[in-house]
C-alpha cells in the first residue's frame, strides 16, 4: 500500500492528550484524592536476606495516628503472586529476600505520623547469608533464596542448531570476550501511586493509580482478595511514564491498597517517594555473557557458543521471558550454522528484576555487537562489512530454526541507509588511523611527580585537542514484535459513533505516555475520514472492554492499532450499508470516506456529510458502538532444543553513534545518532520521531552513565541526584530515518518501535568509543572511571571509593 | 546493619530544620483558597505561621506549617496539582514554578520563604480560554509524552523567555538542563521552547 493513499496516516499529528497535558490539569494519580482517605506507609526491616521471627506492633497499635496496620495475616487469598512463578509475597511472613520487602502496611492519615510509627515496629528476624553474585547462585553450597523451590535456578533456556565443534573445527579464528551489563531503573519520572476505593454492597473494589497493565493488575488483586475478577475494577490514572515498569510493581501496591480499603471500608492511597520508589521497584536485568564465535578468514561466522547468566534478584517476575527473548535474538540479526546458547535466570538477594523497554534485548545486543567488531578489526574489514557477509537476508534461517520469510528482512536496508547517511566505512578508517600522538598519561603522572624548571613553555602543555578522539560505531539488531511464543496475543477495541458523527474510542491497551490514543485516533479518523480531533478517548478501565494483555513488547501499533482498524471497518461497513440502501445503490457500489464527507466512488459530487449518515443510522436502529478484536498469528517453541519460530514477524535496525572521547577526563560526548527503524508503516510521524529521541537517549543512558549498583543487596542510588539520566545537554543531535514497507499484519503493516530504539544506542556507542580510543570495554557504563580507569568505582560506607 | 542502610524517609526537610521524617505536610490551615471545605487536622498549632502571597495573580493568606515546602504548599493545601513531585531533592525539575520572576524548585523552597512573594505555576498560565504560547508550543510541537515534567518543563522554558526572549539552541539546551524528562523527548521540547519565542515575540511586536 502506498503512503499516499493515506489522508492522515504518516503525517504529524498533535497529541489527543496534549491540552491537558500542557495545562497541568491531566490527572495523575497522585493529583486524584477521595473524602475520607487514608494512606498507607510500608515497614520494611534493613536486611537483605532473613527469616522472620515475629512482628511486634505493640509499640504502636494504639497510637491514635494509626486506623490500621496490615500484614500477610489480612490476605484471604493469594499471598503470593507473580506473572510466571508465584513466588513473591505481597507482605512478607517467612523470609525477607530483598531490602526492598516489606512486612507490614500502617494505614492512618497522617502519612507524616505513619512514618514515624514505623520506626518502633520490632521485627525479630535471623539473618542469613546473602547471596549477591549470580555467577556464585547455582553453586551447591549457595544459600537459597526460595528454599522450597531447592534451586536458585528461576530459568534455563537452552538453544541447540547444528554442531557447534564441528563449527569452531571449521573456522580460521576464534574469539572469546565476556561483557557484563549493570540493573538498571527505568526511572519514570512519575512516582508510583494508587488508590483503592472500596465500592458499596457487593460491587467489590475500584483502584485507580499509574498502571501499566490493569488487566494484570486485576488478576493480581483478585487472587489476593480471593474474588472474581469482575468485582474488581482498574482504572488507569494519566500515566507518568513506565517503559515496562509499572506492571508487578504496581500489582502489588494495588493488592496492598485494596486490602486497607477492605479492612477499613475507606479510600486507601499509598504514593511512593522516589527513594522508596528505586528501592521496591524492579529493575533491568544485570548480565553477564561470555561469547565464544568462529570465524574463516573470509569472515564467515561459522558457529557461536554464548552462555549468559541473568541476574533476577530475589523474585522470579519477568525472568522468564525476558531471558527467553534474549536467548532467541542473542546471535542477533546474523546467519549461524551452529550455535550453542544457554542463558540462565537465578535468584539472588539483589533487587529483583523484570520488564524494562528492551526486555532482555539491549545486554546481548551490546556483547554481540561489540564482538561482531572485534572481528571486523582482527580480519581488517569495516564494520559493515563484516555484518553484510552475515546478515539475514529473506529466506535466512535464525537461531532458533525460523525461517525469515513473507516480510520484508531489511538488516542491509537499514544498514546501507545507515552506512550511507554517515559515511561510515570512510570514517571510521579514518578514525582507526589516527595518527595524532597517543596520549602518555604515565608519562605524565611522571613529570608532575618530578617537576622539572618551574618556567613552563608552551610544548610543555597539552593543546585540547590532543585529549580528545573521534569516533565512530554501529550496531544492528532484529526483534521480534509482539509477544511470540509468550503466551495469548489479542486486542480489543471499542468504537462508537455518536448521532452527530463524533465517536468514542477505547483499546484495551493503555496509554503509558508513548502516544497510543493518538495513534488510535488516527487509524480510526483515517477508516471513517474523520479527524483525529473527532475521535474522544475514553479513559481505560476493566469494565469496559475484554482484556487485551498487557501494554508491552511493542505491541500497541501492532496489535492495538489492528484491533481499532477493524473496529473502524466494522462501522465503515455498516454506514455504507445504510447508504447504498438510502440512494439505492448496488451492492458492488464502494464508497470514499474524506473529510468529514462520503461519497460513492467516482462521484465526488453526491456527498453526504458524515455526521448526516451518522444520524440517518441512527434513526435506522443501525448499531453504531463496535469491539474490534485483532489476534496475532499462532507461533511455537519447543522449549528443549530453543527451536521454533518465535515471533510471526520481526523489525531491523541500525544506529550510528559518533563520540568525542576525552582521553584525559575518561568523558564520552555523543555528538550524534542516526537511526534507521523500519516500523513497517509510520502511522503518526510526530509519535514516530518522539519513540527514536526517547529510545536512543535512554539507550546512551545506559550505554554511558546509569547503573544500579548493588552493595550487599542494597541499593546505592536511590535518587536522581545519584542515579544519573540524560538531561537536554548530554545528548547531540539524533536523526531518526524510517525505513517503509509492505507488511501483512496490524493497520496497514505497522509494526514496533518503541523498544528496538532503546536496544541497539549503547552498542553503537560503545563501538564508537572503541573506534576512538583504540580500546574495547567489556563493561557497561561506560563512565569516567571505566574509560580512565577500566574499572569502576563506587562508594562506601566510609570515605573513598572501593 | 549498618544505620544508614534503613531505609526511612530522606528529606532534605531533615536538616532543614532538623526534625521529623515527614514526608508531606498534612497539616492542613484554613485558607483563602480552603473554600473546598477540608476538614482542620490535628497538628502542633502553636507551629502554624501565617504567611501571605500572590499565587497566579490571586492574594492568598494562608497558615503554614514551618517545615511545608512551597511544593506542597501548592500541592496539598491550594489543591494545584499540575507542579509535581518528582525527587523532591532539588534534581529534577518536576517541581518547577516560577518565584519573582524566576524558576525555582519548590520542592526546594519553603512555604515561609514565598511569604510576601509572587507565584506562578502552570495553571496561572492560560489567558482565559487563551493558552499560553508556550503551551500551545510544547502541544503543536510535541514537546512531550507521558506529561509529567511537561508543567515542570513549561515553567522553566518560562523564566528562560523572560531572561532571554530569543535564546539560541544552545541557551535553551542549557537553560532547559535542569528538567529532567525520561521520556526524553528533548529535541522537541527545544524545538517548543524555540516556536514559542517566534509567537511571543511575533505576538509582542
Amino acid at each position: 500500500m502506498k503512503k499516499s493513499k493515506f489522508n492522515i496516516v504518516g503525517k504529524p499529528v498533535i497529541r489527543q492528550d496534549g491540552l491537558e497535558k500542557v495545562t497541568g490539569q491531566a490527572k495523575f494519580a497522585d493529583d486524584i484524592n477521595y473524602p475520607n482517605q487514608l494512606y498507607g506507609v510500608m515497614v520494611r526491616v534493613p536486611v537483605a536476606h532473613a527469616k522472620i521471627r515475629s512482628i511486634d506492633y505493640s509499640a504502636i497499635e494504639n497510637h491514635p495516628a494509626l486506623t490500621t496496620i496490615c500484614d500477610a495475616n489480612d490476605i484471604p487469598g493469594a499471598k503470593k503472586v507473580g506473572p510466571i512463578k508465584q513466588d513473591q509475597p505481597i507482605f512478607c511472613y517467612q523470609k525477607i529476600v530483598t531490602p526492598g520487602d516489606v512486612v507490614a502496611m500502617l494505614v492512618g492519615e497522617s502519612e507524616e505520623e505513619l512514618l514515624r510509627l514505623r520506626e518502633l515496629v520490632n521485627v525479630e528476624y535471623e539473618p542469613l547469608p546473602v547471596l549477591t553474585d549470580p555467577r556464585k547462585a547455582l553453586e551447591p553450597d549457595a544459600p537459597l533464596i526460595h528454599p522450597e523451590l531447592g534451586s536458585n535456578l528461576v530459568i534455563h533456556h537452552p538453544l541447540r542448531k547444528g554442531d557447534v565443534e564441528k563449527g569452531f573445527a571449521e573456522s580460521d579464528y576464534i574469539l572469546e570476550q565476556t561483557y557484563t551489563t549493570p540493573f538498571i531503573e527505568h526511572a519514570y519520572i512519575e512516582p508510583e501511586a494508587v488508590i483503592a476505593i472500596p465500592r458499596e454492597g457487593n460491587k467489590g473494589v475500584h483502584i485507580v493509580g499509574s498502571i501499566q497493565n490493569p488487566y494484570t493488575t486485576r488478576k493480581v488483586v483478585a487472587a489476593v482478595l480471593g474474588w472474581p475478577l469482575a468485582k474488581v475494577r482498574i482504572q488507569q490514572a494519566e500515566l507518568g511514564g513506565s517503559f515496562g515498569g509499572k506492571d508487578d510493581i504496581m500489582n502489588i501496591l494495588s493488592a496492598r491498597a485494596a486490602v486497607a480499603a477492605l479492612k477499613t471500608g475507606r479510600p486507601v492511597k499509598i504514593r511512593y517517594r522516589r527513594e522508596e520508589s528505586i528501592q521496591e521497584s524492579y529493575k533491568r536485568h544485570a548480565y553477564y555473557m561470555h561469547y565464544k564465535v568462529g570465524f574463516t578468514r573470509e569472515g564467515k561466522i561459522k558457529a557461536m557458543k554464548i552462555d549468559i547468566i541473568a541476574d533476577g534478584g530475589a523474585y522470579s517476575s519477568m525472568t522468564p521471558f525476558v531471558t527467553w527473548r534474549t536467548v532467541v535474538q542473542a546471535t542477533g540479526p546474523y546467519e549461524i550454522e551452529n550455535v550453542w546458547t544457554d542463558v540462565r535466570g537465578v535468584y539472588t538477594n539483589n533487587p529483583y528484576a523484570g520488564a524494562m523497554r528492551g526486555f532482555g534485548s539491549p545486554q546481548p545486543i551490546f556483547a554481540q555487537e561489540s564482538i561482531m567488531d572485534e572481528i571486523a578489526v582482527q580480519l581488517g574489514m569495516t564494520p559493515d562489512e563484516i555484518r553484510r557477509i552475515n546478515g539475514f537476508r529473506s529466506g535466512s534461517i535464525t537461531a532458533t530454526g525460523q525461517k525469515l520469510e513473507k516480510h520484508d528482512v531489511n538488516v542491509l536496508t537499514v544498514l546501507e541507509t545507515a552506512v550511507r547517511e554517515t559515511d561510515f566505512a570512510r570514517r571510521w578508517r579514518e578514525n582507526q588511523q589516527q595518527t595524532k600522538k597517543r596520549l602518555d598519561l604515565a608519562a605524565l603522572e611522571e613529570a608532575a611527580a618530578n617537576p622539572g624548571p618551574f618556567i613552563l613553555h608552551k610544548e610543555d602543555f597539552l593543546e585540547p585537542e590532543e585529549v580528545l578522539r573521534k569516533g565512530i560505531g554501529l550496531a544492528v539488531s532484529f526483534r521480534g514484535t509482539s509477544l511470540g511464543a509468550e503466551g495469548v496475543d489479542a486486542v480489543a477495541a471499542y468504537l462508537s459513533l455518536q448521532q452527530d458523527g463524533s465517536a468514542y474510542l477505547l483499546s484495551g491497551l493503555a496509554e503509558n505516555g508513548q502516544g497510543m490514543r493518538t495513534t488510535y485516533s488516527i487509524i480510526a479518523a483515517e477508516v471513517l475520514g474523520l479527524r483525529p480531533e473527532d475521535i474522544y478517548y475514553l479513559d481505560l478501565d476493566t469494565g469496559y472492554v475484554g482484556d487485551s494483555g498487557p501494554t508491552v513488547a511493542s505491541r500497541a501499533t501492532l496489535m492495538g492499532g489492528g484491533a481499532t482498524k477493524v473496529a473502524a471497518e466494522t462501522l465503515r461497513q455498516r454506514l455504507e450499508k445504510v447508504l447504498r440502501r438510502h440512494w439505492n445503490l448496488p451492492e458492488t457500489t464502494n464508497f470514499v470516506f474524506a473529510d468529514r464527507t462520503v461519497y460513492p466512488e467516482n462521484q465526488p459530487d453526491r456527498k453526504i456529510a458524515f455526521a448526516e449518515l451518522c444520524n440517518l443510522a441512527y434513526w435506522e436502529g443501525v448499531n453504531l458502538a463496535t469491539i474490534g478484536w485483532y489476534s496475532g498469528p499462532k507461533v511455537h517453541w519447543d522449549e528443549s532444543v530453543g527451536q521454533g519460530p518465535a515471533y510471526f514477524t520481526y523489525v531491523y535496525g541500525c544506529q550510528v553513534a559518533e563520540v568525542t572521547v576525552n582521553l584525559s577526563t575518561g568523558e564520552v560526548y555523543v555528538e550524534r545518532v542516526v537511526a534507521v527503524h523500519d516500523p513497517g508503516t509510520v502511522i503518526n510521524l510526530l509519535g514516530a520521531q518522539g519513540q527514536v529521541y526517547g529510545g536512543v537517549t535512554q539507550g546512551a543512558g545506559y550505554g554511558l552513565w546509569e547503573e544500579i549498583s548493588v552493595d550487599q543487596g542494597f541499593i546505592r542510588e536511590l535518587n536522581f541526584d545519584q542515579y544519573l539520566i540524560p538531561t537536554s545537554k548530554d545528548i547531540g543531535e539524533i536523526v531518526p530515518i524510517f525505513v517503509e514497507g509492505e507488511e501483512r499484519y496490524g493497520a496497514w503493516g505497522a509494526k514496533s518501535l518503541g523498544e528496538p530504539t532503546l536496544e541497539l544506542t549503547a552498542a553503537a556507542i560503545a563501538n564508537a568509543v572503541r573506534n576512538a580510543t583504540g580500546r574495547r570495554f567489556h563493561h557497561l557504563p561506560l563512565n569516567l572511571e571505566e574509560i580512565l580507569l577500566g574499572r569502576k568505582l563506587y562508594p562506601t560506607s566510609k570515605r573513598g571509593s572501593v | 546493619m549498618d544505620e544508614s542502610k534503613k531505609p526511612k524517609a530522606i528529606s532534605r526537610r531533615k536538616f532543614i530544620k532538623g526534625v521529623g521524617t515527614g514526608i508531606v505536610g498534612t497539616y492542613v490551615v484554613p485558607s483563602a483558597l480552603s473554600a473546598i471545605g477540608k476538614e482542620e487536622k490535628k497538628g502542633p498549632k502553636e507551629d502554624w505561621i501565617p504567611i501571605s502571597l500572590t499565587v497566579n495573580g490571586k492574594k492568598v493568606r494562608v497558615k503554614v506549617e514551618p517545615r511545608m515546602t512551597l511544593a506542597e504548599l501548592l500541592r496539598e493545601e491550594l489543591e494545584l496539582t499540575g507542579t509535581k513531585v518528582v525527587c523532591n531533592r532539588g534534581e529534577c525539575g518536576g517541581c518547577t514554578v516560577v518565584l519573582d520572576g524566576k524558576a525555582v524548585y519548590s520542592c526546594h523552597i519553603l512555604a515561609l520563604d514565598a511569604d510576601g512573594k509572587e507565584v506562578l505555576t502552570v495553571e496561572g498560565l492560560m489567558q482565559g480560554e487563551a493558552l499560553h504560547p508556550l503551551q500551545e508550543a510544547f502541544w503543536e510541537k510535541d514537546g512531550l509524552q507521558c506529561g509529567f515534567c511537561t508543567p515542570g518543563q513549561i515553567m522553566a522554558a518560562y523564566a528562560l523567555l523572560k531572561r532571554r526572549p530569543r535564546p539560541s539552541v544552545e541557551e535553551i539546551k542549557e537553560g532547559m538542563s535542569g528538567n529532567l524528562c525520561r521520556c526524553a523527548a528533548y529535541p522537541k521540547i527545544i524545538e517548543s521552547v524555540q516556536a514559542a519565542a517566534e509567537k511571543m515575540a511575533g505576538r509582542s511586536s
